[in-house]
């Protein structure tokens, strides 16, 4: 037999339970003081500063890293449940989510000690915003074509050139991105690339924010001229990014995040259908249910070997194909079972205007962090076809 | 795909690659593999996985029986070992000791019931029993004034209409009219026909994932070996995704199928968590068994239509299982039923749960 695939049932541990709890009365306690309407993810105010700093009290934040740092030395099972939390109730977390999840990460790896003492316990307490730097103009998916240039001074290096589609680098207070310090060779097209720590808001970045069909202003071009980078801001080897990336893809794949970006509709759908459907409701809500069931016992058996110190690219790329494909599916199924739902249903209004937003939101689902395209060649590859 | 790592597991594995090798099993039209392949397993205890020594059994954990279902559902043969477990089971529930030979449920549908009369006989229809033709015995559950009970029947005094499932294995209609069973017993507490219903559907769910890495395994390797516009086949893009896609029905199959066994097998009760497990598993494989098989003969083309080529084994198997036991159009009602009951803000608890 080819394949090697494994999905073990795996549970979360009782403390997680406990956990749950805790995040579950935090947020609570933050609708209650209007901190966010979790009824409205396509609000405008989604950076919130002051929460982010809340959740860094809670020591939520770089819950796994070493306690040197700031963290709480907490297993990715942990970390699991409060992610799950936040998004099903539509927290404002853009401010952390991208440290927290994988720049962190990368300077733990990559980044000189003093850096890690500096960045890594603010992280920790919600009060710095990180953004990613891959994509460019002309390099998106195809990330070894990525030209902008990082050339040797003294001291360090001067960049030149722009990135796109950053999410929130507006509001980022630094950014991790991948700069070109050597032309590719003929043995290895990936060669020449080098991960760098930048510090954003400062002279020689110009940020222009990009509008997206939402009506949000999410992303954004990052233009860098004669910017100076100190040597002891790269991240790893010089011209080997290419080797830094594979792990940290399992856990940026993985997550929660990747099928349940669009769940709200859901939610308002059982609510609206009332506790006594009619057969077609309940068959389409049945179906549905089992798919998030499934995909949620998928991710956190990722989780759990991650946790064990596995890096299951394979699975992890599984999960992200089949959970951003149904998150994107979601609104459009909701839409058709909703079309009989009682006008007088009271939350008719809410569900329409979250429908609205979710079917604006859906195509971006399956483009960012590895298009379902990119995913399906990495799982062809662990099959052997590649 | 899975390596075994349990004992009940390794001998069923062994048993069918020496007795069941689906290319010589295809090719034997008079089925004349199934009788040595019976008695190996039945010698090796694994039919009556389920039952407790003391009841006739081998005694295996709900976890082994779980695993082993899934080993068979990788070879796909068509003999009546889920049945027979699953009967076993049923009948060890209320202490009523299982006898050798095959062995099936009744009902196999939750829309049909059989029941218990004042003179302690049995009476109803049960349709689409799976391998009725083939059983010695049927375990039977029955309600009466008095709930729900337990029986053994002798399968000689049922009225057998015999017809085929989509995967040509028997699936028969079976009546009984006023008959008196072997042995019968109440049901203990919480054995009713719901639960019945959702443990078929996982040993189901659990062979049909086994049917789908079958069809991942054998889809890559024709894909590696079979050449088109001189190249492999498995070099083309479009083919390439296919297969990913059928790696990603095969693994959700798996994980579904495989968390709701260990919530069974777990579980001191049948709780809301653990219907959401099963009934999901079930809904969840059915999908995945269409998506699933209708890429692995796409990629096959031609020749996996050919009734000589051993894909149809696992693909139609695969289909016609997602009718037993409550097919998922069945099980996605009544689950959409519980989650409108619950209300909306108990479905994420209810998810979470797990």
């Amino acid at each position: 037999m080819t394949a090697a695939l494994r999905f073990d049932p795996i549970r979360l541990p009782e403390k997680c339970e406990q956990l749950r709890k805790e995040v579950r009365a935090f947020l609570a306690e933050e609708i209650a003081a209007g901190t966010f309407d979790p009824n409205k993810p396509n609000r405008e105010d989604t950076d919130a500063p002051e929460f982010s700093r809340r959740v860094g009290a809670k020591g939520w934040l770089g819950m796994t890293w070493p306690k040197k740092y700031g963290g709480q030395e907490r297993s990715f099972l942990e970390r699991y449940v409060v992610t799950e939390e936040m998004r099903v109730a539509n927290a404002p977390t853009r401010r952390f989510f991208v440290a927290d999840r994988q720049s962190g990460p990368v300077l733990i790896k990559y980044a000189p000690e003093h850096i890690k003492m500096d960045i890594l316990p603010r992280i920790c307490r919600g009060e710095v915003c990180f953004a990613i730097g891959m994509s460019e103009p002309n390099s998106g998916s195809d990330l070894f074509a990525a030209k902008t240039r990082a050339t040797k001074t003294d001291g360090g290096y001067l960049i030149n050139g722009t990135k796109i589609w950053t999410s929130s680098a507006h509001i980022a207070d630094y950014m991790i991105a991948i700069f070109r310090t050597s032309p590719p060779t003929k043995e290895n097209r990936r060669h020449g690339l080098t991960q760098f720590l930048v510090k954003m808001k400062q002279p020689g970045i110009k940020v222009n924010p990009i509008g997206q069909i939402t009506g949000q202003y999410e992303f954004n071009e990052v233009v860098f001229t004669d910017f100076f980078v100190p040597d002891d801001h790269v991240l790893g080897e010089v011209d080997g990014a290419w080797k830094q990336a594979t792990s940290e893809l399992a856990y940026e794949r993985s997550g929660p995040e990747r099928f349940l970006e669009t769940y709200y509709v859901l939610t308002e759908l059982v609510r609206a259908v009332g506790s006594n459907p009619d057969t077609r409701s309940a068959e389409g809500i049945g179906r549905l249910v089992a798919q998030l069931h499934t995909m949620r016992r998928m991710s956190v058996s990722v989780a759990g070997m991650l946790e064990a110190g596995k890096e299951p690219v394979v699975e992890a790329s599984i999960v992200k194909d089949i959970g951003t494909v149904w998150e994107q599916q979601l609104p459009h199924r909701v839409r058709d079972l909703a079309a009989f739902v009682e006008e007088t249903a009271s939350n008719r209004e809410t569900l329409e205007q979250q429908l609205d937003f979710a079917i604006k939101t859906a195509p971006k689902l399956t483009i960012q962090g590895g298009t379902t395209e990119v995913l399906r060649g990495i799982i062809a590859r662990g099959l052997g076809l590649r | 795909m899975a390596e075994s790592d349990n004992i009940v597991v390794e001998t069923a594995e062994k048993i069918f690659a020496d007795l069941a090798d689906p290319q010589t099993i295809n090719h034997d039209k008079s089925g004349s593999w199934q009788a040595p392949l019976w008695q190996a397993l039945s010698e090796a205890g694994l039919p009556l996985a389920w039952v407790p020594d003391d009841l006739g059994g081998s005694g295996a954990s709900l976890a082994d029986g779980f695993a082993l279902l899934n080993a068979a559902g990788r070879f796909a043969v068509a003999v009546p070992l889920a049945e027979t477990m699953l009967a076993g089971w049923l009948l060890a529930q209320a202490k009523i000791a299982s006898p050798e030979g095959e062995m099936t449920v009744l009902p196999a549908s939750p829309r049909d019931r059989i029941t218990l009369d004042a003179d302690g006989a049995l009476s109803g229809r049960a349709r689409g029993v799976p391998f009725a033709k083939a059983a010695k015995h049927f375990a039977v559950l029955a309600h009466g004034k008095n709930g729900v009970s337990i029986a053994l029947v002798d399968a000689g005094k049922g009225r057998i209409e015999s017809g085929l499932n989509v995967g040509y294995d028997h699936s028969d209609t079976v009546t009984l009219d006023k008959v008196q069973p072997v042995a019968i017993k109440a049901a203990p507490g919480g054995v009713d026909q719901t639960q019945l219903m959702l443990m078929g559907g996982v040993a189901r769910s659990l062979q049909i994932a086994g049917a789908l890495e079958a069809m991942l395994d054998i889809s890559v390797r024709y894909s590696n070996e079979r050449v088109a516009f001189e190249k492999k086949i498995s070099k083309f893009q479009a083919v390439q995704h296919n297969l990913a896609r059928l790696a990603g029905e095969s693994a959700a199959a798996l994980a579904a199928a495989t968390s709701a066994a260990d919530a069974i097998a777990n579980a001191p009760s049948f709780d809301d968590a653990v219907y959401l497990e099963a009934a999901s598993a079930k809904i969840r494989c059915a999908e995945a068994a269409e998506k699933g098989s209708a890429i692995a003969h796409q990629v096959h083309g031609a020749i996996g239509f050919t009734i000589e080529h051993i894909l149809h084994r696992y693909s139609l198997r695969a289909l016609a299982w997602r009718d037993d036991f409550g097919s998922e159009s069945h099980w996605a009602v009544e689950l959409g039923k519980l989650v409108a009951l619950r209300g909306a803000d108990e479905l994420w608890p209810l998810v979470a749960s797990r």
